[in-house]
């Protein structure tokens, strides 16, 4: 989310989810809503039936393109020449929002400047999209008001993730798109709590709230609060973790209730890593991948056994009561931290209750200050919430930016770290299925959900499948740089021609064996969304699947 | 916009535009019996149900469908009324199983009770999973059937149980198009519509393909909607009302849908998306409808903490856990240790985490799967 805090000074969802069945116009690029975010999906549905347009930019074919008006099918990794085209489009047709940037925004002649490398020429050869489409969308989205920008990991997870991110952000602003009721660029967040977590701090690189820890003020604020020493160095990435342990300078690691092993980019490397250190603990519900690889494995409960709060993609606050007694010895994750904690001799850790945690929150943190469990019984709350009178913030920026004025940044594009050659002919994408959640840990415990996707397949469109020799059905063996797995092949028109598709919730054809772990300079997100692999029919031979 | 100003049943409401006369009953808290009506639809007015009495207005008007206007009079439950009411249900009731609810004993009834009236098991509400939260029970208790003049005639439909969470049996179906409308409406699937069977309008998909060969997504809203025991969870098929409902929140994606779970014998029977908030509104998808109770209470579970000795992992005590992982990380230099926290767990989790991390080892390798 580094894009948006460089071009907003904030970084998360500007709207809200109720808002987006109000848009007359919205650009989906880089999701598969109706997958990923099924509720969220409805929003965009509803906004449809009421007449609005959509713009589904998406190299796949996914559900939302049968309700698009404009469908943008360009090829992976190639989002900033489209977002950069269609602003030049708007640029050229003098349909940016003048007053809206003249009372709102600055360095637009600095974009204006980087949108000449951008020529249509160029942008139709580099995204594989026609440029009548390219124009037509632009026209839409900066005409029909209010449009909202929804987002995904399509966007983000690239080598030039953040780039992107500021790109999104460069269209809402030059058409005046930021502020008001269906407007805005909405990240739409994956994970149930991963806003909450950013928000919590659990970061290298922040305390609560986005409090740098590289301000001596934020230091010695925390320092006080919790009477210990702390360090204003930002620390290491997850990834970069994976890579320290590998080099043996991390030697032992703490992980709570996280399955790496599936979700790092890299899954050989990540293990080899795990493999490496020598002491692992991991807390969980269940065994993963990655608790197979820990010394000790510390069992948790799960959401319907305790008691918290969830921040969900629109940066609302909002209760998980508990519903049933624990499963046999298992503790709340909070528990166990505060047990180790204390057990190593740490003070301030000797909590009764989760409640109790919200309350040490609210004075630390000015954007959670009013979110009290008090007020939570009447519905959750949006940050930033300064004060317990404060109703919440349904829409960011409306007045002014974060940072004052928004920032016009302007954006070289680059490829993708890995691009297909003859020996790796073909990119291979990866994402989320409707029916699985992550890496699996709790939905492949459910018969229902494996009987409807019980097997990661991979999507291969008709035309490569010939050339390949491969019918529907037919086990392959996909191979990257970094590993190969077997899976079954489902040709479809779904991805296009070049393109492969795989899930990656299965541990038994695991798609992050494949991905590159080469990351975004600034936001540090592996590359999920782009590599070269190449797919033959499994020949007899047994596939070297590593896990 | 001015309130409107109306009578119901001798009643002064004042209603907003836009509302029908069915909303403004309920806002003066009379009961109006209705079927086909559902609040996240558009008026259907099909079942009839809902008729009224208005004043300079023709006929008895269906209240579901009918928008207030300024001075109305209405009357809700006039003799004539609940005579055409009568009539109405008992044509429905020709096509549905209803020797129980014409029965004075239902309420006490078991499902192994020896019957009164020695009525076929497929026959009887007592044996239904709706009974007991039957909304065509509800309708007609209120309105007080004693006998149905015509003879019922049995479907005869075969239950359909080709989809991994829910049954379909026919034989109790209305014919209301709740789930029809609901999977079109709200959901924009379009997976079922009425189709005809003979003479009889009955929902299904295209062809009477298996559901999962239609484009069904499995979001449980059409068993939601639907007001008899024609759709069924099959996990909770037997569960009756539960003993209580808590409210929280969805752990499957980061919309954070809310959800009633429903609990009896201390473990979850049903997840139901709650209607009250500015989120999901009565809406869900299949992990957060049908993907929790197998988890939570799933065999696989970890109970105890586990210690890998010689390669294999054995039970332990939390005290030994808890000591020999404080001595462990205890015992390399400060840096040599690295923490992940989970975006699936709480708020209040997280932040005990990363306090731990900065507390405890005085960095800030602290981080978790964000990013993905
Ligand atoms: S659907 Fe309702 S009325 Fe019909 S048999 Fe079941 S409980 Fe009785
Ligand atoms: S489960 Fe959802 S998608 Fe399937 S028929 Fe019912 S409403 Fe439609
Ligand atoms: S199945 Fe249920 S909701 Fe659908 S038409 Fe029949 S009674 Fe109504
Ligand atoms: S019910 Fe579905 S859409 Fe709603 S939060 Fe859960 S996973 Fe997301
Ligand atoms: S509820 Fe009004 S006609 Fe059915």
């Amino acid at each position: 989310m580094a894009g948006l805090v460089t071009s907003f000074g904030s970084g998360a969802m500007t709207n809200s989810i109720k808002e987006i069945g109000d848009a007359a116009c919205i650009l989906a690029i880089g999701t598969n809503t109706t997958d990923t975010h099924p509720v969220i999906g409805l929003e965009i549905k509803k906004a449809v039936n009421k007449g609005g347009k959509l713009i589904v930019a998406n190299p796949r074919e996914i559900r939302l393109t049968q309700f698009a008006d404009v469908w943008l099918q360009h090829k992976p990794g190639s989002d900033i020449a489209l977002l950069m085209g269609m602003m030049k489009v708007i640029i050229d047709e003098g349909l940016e929002d003048k007053a809206f940037i003249e009372a709102r925004c600055e360095n637009l002649d600095a974009l204006k400047e980087s949108l000449k490398a951008y020529d249509l020429d160029f942008v139709e050869k580099t995204t594989g999209v026609p440029r009548a489409k390219i124009v037509e969308a632009a026209r839409i989205y900066a005409t029909t008001k209010p449009a909202t920008l929804l987002y995904t990991m399509g966007i983000t997870q690239h080598t030039h993730g953040t780039d992107n991110v500021m790109a999104t952000a460069n269209l809402a602003m030059l058409t005046g798109n930021i502020g008001k009721p269906s407007t805005g660029v909405n990240p739409l967040r994956g994970q149930n709590n991963v806003q909450g977590a950013c928000d919590m701090g659990a970061l290298p690189n922040v305390y609560t709230g986005y409090q740098g820890v590289a301000d001596p003020n934020n230091k010695q604020k925390f320092e006080t609060a919790w009477g210990a020493k702390l360090n204003d160095k930002p620390g290491l990435t997850v990834t970069e973790m994976m890579n320290a342990a590998h080099e043996g300078k991390i030697k032992a690691m703490y992980i709570v209730g996280e399955n790496p092993t599936l979700s790092e980019a890299d899954t050989n490397h990540t293990l080899e890593a795990l493999r490496k250190l020598d002491f692992l603990v991991v807390q969980d519900i269940f065994q993963t991948e990655t608790t197979r690889e820990a010394d000790v494995i510390l069992p948790a409960v799960s959401f319907a056994e305790k008691d918290g709060t969830f921040t969900n993609t629109e940066r609302r606050v909002q209760r998980v009561r508990k519903a049933v007694e624990a499963v046999g010895e298992a503790k709340p994750d909070w528990w166990i931290t505060d047990e180790i904690a204390r057990l190593m001799g740490a003070k301030g850790f000797d909590y009764k209750n989760a409640e109790e945690i919200m309350s040490e929150i609210n004075k630390l943190t000015p954007s959670y200050a009013g979110i009290t469990y008090a007020r939570l019984e009447k519905g959750g709350l949006q940050w930033p919430c300064p004060n317990t009178e404060h109703p919440g913030t349904p829409i960011l920026h409306t007045a002014q930016f974060s940072r004052g004025k928004g920032r016009f940044v302007p954006i070289t594009y680059r490829p993708s770290a890995e691009l297909p050659d003859a020996e790796y002919p073909l990119v291979l994408t990866t994402g989320r299925s409707l029916f699985q959640y992550h890496t699996g840990t709790m939905t492949r415990k459910v018969k229902g959900l494996n009987d409807i996707l019980g097997e990661g397949k991979v999507d291969i469109n008709p035309k490569d499948a010939q050339t390949l020799g491969i019918a529907n059905g037919e086990m392959v063996k996909i191979t990257s740089r970094r590993g190969s797995v077997t899976a079954k092949a489902s040709v479809t028109g779904v991805t296009s021609e070049g393109v492969v598709f795989m899930n990656f919730h299965f541990a038994e054809n695991c798609a992050n064996i494949l991905t590159n772990n080469a990351l975004d300079p600034v936001a540090k997100t592996p590359e999920y969304k782009v590599c070269a692999v190449r797919i033959e029919k499994k020949s007899g031979e047994l596939a070297n699947v590593a896990v | 916009m001015a309130d409107i100003n109306l009578t119901i049943d001798g009643k002064q409401v004042q209603a907003k535009p836009g509302m029908t006369v069915l909303d403004a009953a309920k806002l003066a808290g009379v009961y109006v019996p209705t079927l086909c009506f559902h609040p996240d639809l558009a008026p259907y007015g099909a079942c009839r149900l809902c008729i009224v009495e208005i004043e300079k207005m023709r006929g008895l008007p269906t209240a579901c469908t009918t928008p207030v206007t300024e001075g109305m009079v209405v009357k809700t439950n006039t003799p004539q009324i609940q005579q055409f009411r009568r009539g109405v249900l008992e044509l429905i009731l020709t096509e549905h199983p209803h020797p129980c609810l014409t029965c004075w004993r239902r309420e006490r009834c078991g499902p192994f009770d020896v019957c009164l009236r020695n009525v076929d098991v497929t026959h009887r509400c007592v044996l239904c999973p709706k009974n007991g939260i039957c909304e065509l029970q509800q309708v007609v208790d209120h309105i007080g059937i004693e006998q149905v003049e015509f003879p019922y005639v049995y479907r005869e439909i075969a239950i359909d149980r080709e989809n991994p969470f829910f049954e379909r049996d026919y034989n109790l179906c209305i014919v209301c198009g709740r789930c029809v409308r609901v999977c079109q409406e709200i959901r924009g699937v379009g997976a079922i519509a009425l189709t005809y069977r003979g003479s009889n309008a009955l929902p299904g998909t295209a062809f009477g393909r298996a559901l999962l060969d239609s484009d069904c997504q499995y979001c449980g809203a059409c068993v939601d909607a639907c007001p008899t025991g024609a759709l069924i969870e099959r996990n909770r098929k037997w569960e009756g009302a539960g003993e209580r409902k808590v409210l929280t929140t969805c752990v499957y994606c980061g919309v954070g849908c809310q959800l009633n779970l429903t609990i009896k014998n201390g473990k979850i029977i049903e997840s139901v998306p709650a209607r009250e908030n500015d989120v999901n509104r009565g809406q869900a998808c299949v992990k957060g409808r049908f993907a929790i109770a197998d988890v939570v209470h799933s065999p696989e579970r970890l109970t105890k903490p586990l210690i890998k000795k010689n390669g294999k992992f054995e039970e332990a005590s939390w005290d030994e856990a808890l000591n020999l992982v404080a001595s462990k990380l205890g015992s390399y230099k400060k840096e040599e240790v690295g923490i992940v926290a989970s975006a699936r767990c709480t708020n209040e989790e997280n932040y005990v985490t990363q306090k731990f991390t900065r507390v405890v080892f005085g960095h800030n390798n602290v981080d978790h799967c964000a990013r993905l």
